[in-house]
């Protein structure tokens, strides 16, 4: 019989509930009000009274409203018919709840159970199979949505029968399994998985070696975040962060993109909303939406919500890489639901850490991080989680619990500069503090070098120093003045500025700049490095500012024309004739 | 207030602090309103039979036999034609000498909009101040503080704004007003005729400063019955929610709670986004767009109040005063309005968002050049050039008390850049600058 209790006690979203029975920590109970029954997450236990977390507002609970025990975790859903959907925290269909407003206690189940989807078997009967392999096919927007293996079935099953080839709803039979008892189990459509426990039905997790294009060029030239790859985006607010974020889930290259708004402005899920429907994907042809879900807590939706959110938007993403497929997780802004842990935290009274978050945060944001990954299914198909989360570091200040305990996570740094946004050179991402650990691992390394061009990576470093470089002689033209110093200095400072200004700042709002395919990237490295290894003769520095203002000025037309079109190449002549004014030849 | 029948009545109070008082009863809910020795008070703890009440105008002198009586409700505000031109305090009576409303009683911070059903702002909000219109476009169903210094004139440009705009309903949530802002937003609402759209619920100073707490939610409340009852566009103005936060400090520094950053408690953050996140725009035409009030120490943006607001409002708007025209102006470099995007160019006519960079830009070249000038280094034509129109731009755009449309604005604009420059230097589409460009020479 399922375990009940009463409240005992309420400080905000937290209550005591005195229990009659067993209950296990994270287990889901519902707390009736009134009629409405809202649903609660145990987080601590001490005797008979177990600690809840409400994921609603807990105005007019009283001390002895029953509670009712659901004997397992916080779970989703997982069947065909999640893609598109926009879902809060807890998996609701938002789009199924039909008031304006959000109604305490209402659940609306995430899939469309009247749907008919056309089922191919790829399994057959007699085979041995165990959890997450595939039995079926449906055809679920463009993707092939696979039929699995409930995750949470142990050990070794033989397929007793699969359904064949027809038209079934989610809830309909698709296979009878037999365990090594001869028990028979079925298998439908849709299967549940507890969100705090990572899906382990893969044979191995790699070390990423390829790398994830997203087309902005900052990112994938200077650091390039590997496929399976962790990365996190800190900065203050006004830097750019969600036109980043935006731009990243429109243009990745990834099968299916999973976003988490996470305690964000509502006006920005609405954009996306309203854009993603309409926007073209560059991959497929089809639309931005078709690849999408919106997993969406704002920072008005209730807070322990804002917790559970994440990890449902990971849970989805586990689910449809064990397909075979590679998938985007992006989360706006993981500060809110570390902010939420402290807000609980708090409540229960634990001993604070730095800035009152709880002690075990950098704890939490690591095993969170490790989730995402490049891995080997059971069936020997690779398939991965890119992860690429920001963090909205309070006042701008980067020596924060929530960016220092992310910065031991996750493999990429893309530093967000204030002074960067403020001259408008987007995105902002610093060039010299930001970096990619995967840059330095020999299997990346390789990959680029074949890829793209042999001489790829040293070309990346040498980008690199030529930035520091320039940063340095800035700071010596300003300490000493424009006359203080040999021209050389402002040659060095323009060459960086090269850089800057036609490989890292990137125009998000116009149609070619948005987005650069990795072998423009190279034409367009390759073009700007040619520059800054010649030298060129100046007999003052008043003339190296327009000079290179002219060169900058073509390649910023370059950016904004068509690749290898007629206007492309005419601008690169142009440049060709610019440079040769004063280009010094040297004679080998 | 009466007691009504079937309330609970008890009278032993077993513990006092400053804020709150506690005794034993039973069958009370989170969140109900109370009252104690006749003042109001709200449920904050329950632990067994032992309940928790917030007292919002403090303390002092309750007995331990106070008279304490559970209203059996949350805090409600009443609704209705008839708040319109009316005055009322933080628990929303009136404060006007005119007799109490009849109206819906609706209770206070209610659940958010879903997602879903919002629609994307895209009706702007003119209010003739280019340094706003021009620069930092207003939509309706946005969120945006003014940043600003105590000294500056926030109060007199919000109410400039809120008369302006053209918006049906405007309702002001003052927090720990200070009497005579009190009675500037009286008799400018008064002046303006335009009392029959004003609602205000004030706390002055006054009042005890907790029950500024209920100021927000309780305007924000009357705002939605008028946007989505009603279809209207409803203008709310909050000020000062640096003073708000003040509060929320106090009361859970009373409850034991442990702070987070610059003593703010931890759910600073979501407090303050139940609050702006009532900014709405509704497919039904009904919209809620909050302009408030955030006072800066020193102009520090990194303290906790000013960075948790930033991280959830859409921009900010911040006030300066310009030495070389000895008038205030809405500063174009650390202003911003996100949604801008949304109408510039779209609503406006077609050169808008160049026009705007365009001018910020060669504003930002005179803003180096003075620093090449104040470090004694030699100007150039261009330098100079830059001097005399950021001067101009300043004076004739920038300056809180501009009052032109838009249209005029970027005439002004386009004058300006012919005035002091070459077509290159100003460096706009080559369509627009045939469009646009005036055919009168430039200087000298």
């Amino acid at each position: 019989m399922a375990t009940t209790g009463k409240v005992a006690g309420i400080i905000a979203n937290l209550v005591m509930v005195e229990v009659d029975g067993p209950v296990s920590q994270n287990e889901i109970c519902y707390i009736d009000v009134g009629g409405t029954k809202l649903m609660s997450e145990t987080i601590k236990i001490v005797g008979n009274t177990a600690y809840v977390q409400v994921f609603e507002s807990t105005r007019r609970m009283r001390a002895g409203n029953p509670v009712e025990f659901a004997g397992h975790m916080l779970e989703v859903t997982l069947g065909p018919g999640i893609l598109s959907r926009n879902y809060d925290g807890l998996q609701n269909d938002l789009d199924k709840m039909e008031q304006v407003f959000l109604q305490r206690g209402e659940y609306t189940y995430p899939l469309d159970e009247n749907k008919k989807w056309d089922f191919v078997p790829i399994a057959k009967a007699g085979e041995r199979v165990s959890a997450g392999s595939w039995l079926g096919e449906v055809k679920e927007n463009w993707i092939g949505h696979k039929i699995m293996v409930p995750f949470a079935f142990e050990g070794e099953y033989s397929i007793k029968s699969v359904a064949a080839a027809g038209s079934y709803g989610i809830h309909d039979t698709i296979a009878v399994l037999t365990d090594a008892k001869g028990q028979e189990r079925t298998v439908t459509m849709v299967q549940k998985w507890p969100v705090k426990l990572a899906v382990r039905a893969y044979k191995e997790k790699k070390r990423p070696f390829k790398i994830m294009e997203t087309g902005t060029r900052t990112i994938d030239t200077l650091n390039p975040i590997a496929e399976g790859g962790t990365g996190f985006i800190p900065g203050p607010f006004g830097c750019g962060k969600t036109v980043l974020q935006h731009s990243l889930a429109k243009f990745a290259e990834a099968d299916m993109i999973i976003v988490a708004a996470c305690g964000e402005r509502a006006n920005e899920v609405v954009e996306i909303f309203t854009e993603f429907p309409e926007l073209d994907d560059p991959r497929t042809g089809r639309k931005l939406m078709e690849r999408t879900t919106i997993i969406c807590n704002t920072s008005n939706m209730p807070v322990a919500a804002r917790e559970a959110s994440v990890y449902t938007a990971m849970t989805i993403a586990e689910y449809y890489r064990a397909m075979g497929l590679r998938i985007l997780l992006l989360a706006d802004s993981t500060s809110r639901w570390a902010q939420a842990l402290r807000e609980m935290s708090n409540r229960l009274e634990e001993l604070p850490g730095p800035d009152a978050f709880p002690m075990d945060l950098s704890a939490i944001v690591a095993n969170f991080y490790a989730r995402a990954g490049y891995v080997i299914l059971n069936n020997d198909q690779p398939a991965s989680i890119t992860f690429i989360g920001t963090v909205s570091p309070a006042g701008g200040n980067l020596k924060e619990p929530v960016t220092e305990s992310t910065k031991k996570a996750a493999r990429c740094f893309y530093a967000l500069a204030q002074p960067r946004a403020d001259s408008k050179r987007y995105p902002a991402i610093d060039p010299i503090d930001s970096y990619s650990k995967y840059l330095e691992y020999d299997e990346v390394q390789k990959y680029l070098n074949e890829k793209i061009h042999p001489e790829w990576v040293p070309n990346v470093y040498l980008s690199k120093d030529i930035l520091l470089r320039g940063r340095e002689a800035f700071e010596q033209i300003n300490i000493l003045g424009d006359d203080g110093v040999p021209i050389e200095y402002h040659e060095r400072y323009w060459k960086s500025e090269i850089i800057d200004f036609v490989i890292l700042q990137q125009d998000g709002f116009d149609k070619i700049d948005q987005s650069t395919p990795i072998e423009r990237q190279r034409f367009m490295l390759d073009r700007v490095l040619g520059i800054c290894k010649s030298s060129f003769k100046f007999d003052s520095f008043e003339e190296v500012n327009p000079y290179f203002k002219r060169i900058i000025n073509t390649f910023k037309q370059m950016n904004y024309s068509e690749f290898n079109s007629d206007k492309f190449k005419a601008l690169d002549a142009d440049l060709g004739k610019i440079l040769a004014e004063r280009e010094v030849v040297h004679a080998n | 207030m009466q007691t009504k029948a079937g309330q609970k009545i008890y009278s032993k109070i077993t513990q006092i602090t400053k804020a709150t008082c506690s005794l034993q009863a039973s069958g009370v809910g989170y969140e109900e309103m109370a009252m104690v020795h006749g003042r109001l008070a709200q449920v904050v703890k329950i632990v067994g039979d032992r309940v928790t009440l917030q007292v919002f105008s403090g303390t002092e002198g309750i007995p331990t036999n106070a008279e304490v009586v559970f209203l059996g409700h949350p805090p409600m505000v009443k609704v209705g034609e008839e708040l319109a031109g009316r005055f009322f305090d933080a628990y929303g009576k009136p404060i006007d000498g005119k007799p109490e409303i009849n109206g819906e009683e609706r209770e206070i911070g209610g659940p958010s909009v879903n997602p879903v059903r919002r629609k994307q702002p895209s009706e702007l909000i003119a209010t003739g101040i280019a340094g706003i219109d021009l620069n930092n476009t207003l939509v309706t169903g946005q969120k945006i503080p003014f940043f600003a210094d105590p000294d500056q004139p926030y109060n007199q440009v919000m109410a400039m704004v809120a008369m302006r705009a053209k918006a049906d309903r405007i309702i002001l949530g003052g927090m720990g007003l200070s009497n005579d802002d009190y009675l500037f937003f009286k008799s400018v609402f008064e002046n303006a005729g335009a009392l029959d759209r004003i609602i205000a619920f004030v706390n002055t100073t006054e009042n005890p400063p907790v029950e500024r707490l209920l100021v927000p939610q309780t305007a924000l409340t009357a705002a939605e019955y008028f946007a989505v009852d009603r279809n209207e566009k409803v203008l709310v103005l909050l000020t000062d929610m640096t003073l708000y936060c003040d509060a929320l400090s106090i009361v859970s520094n009373r409850m034991d709670q442990i702070p987070s950053k610059d003593s703010m408690p931890g759910a600073l953050y979501s407090d303050l986004a139940s609050i702006y996140e009532k900014a709405v725009q509704f497919p039904s035409g009904g919209s809620i767009t909050i302009i408030a009030v955030t006072t800066l120490s020193g102009g520090d943006i990194t303290h906790a109040i000013p960075d948790n607001t930033g991280y959830i409002t859409e921009g900010q708007l911040f006030l300066r005063r310009d030495t070389d025209i000895g008038k205030v102006i809405v500063d174009p470099f650390r202003s911003l309005s996100r949604l801008k995007q949304l109408v510039i160019g779209k609503k406006t006519r077609v050169d808008h968002p160049q026009v705007m960079n365009a001018a910020v830009r060669l504003y930002a070249d005179a803003a180096n050049a003075r620093t090449k000038m104040e470090n004694g280094f030699d100007l150039s034509d261009y330098d100079e050039r830059t001097l005399r129109f950021a001067k101009e731009y300043s004076n004739s755009l920038l300056a809180i008390d501009v009052n032109v449309d838009v249209d005029t604005m970027l005439d002004t604009g386009w004058k300006l850049f012919s005035r002091h420059f070459t077509q290159a230097e100003v460096g706009i589409k080559q369509e627009l600058m045939q469009k646009f460009w005036p055919a009168e020479s430039r200087e000298g």
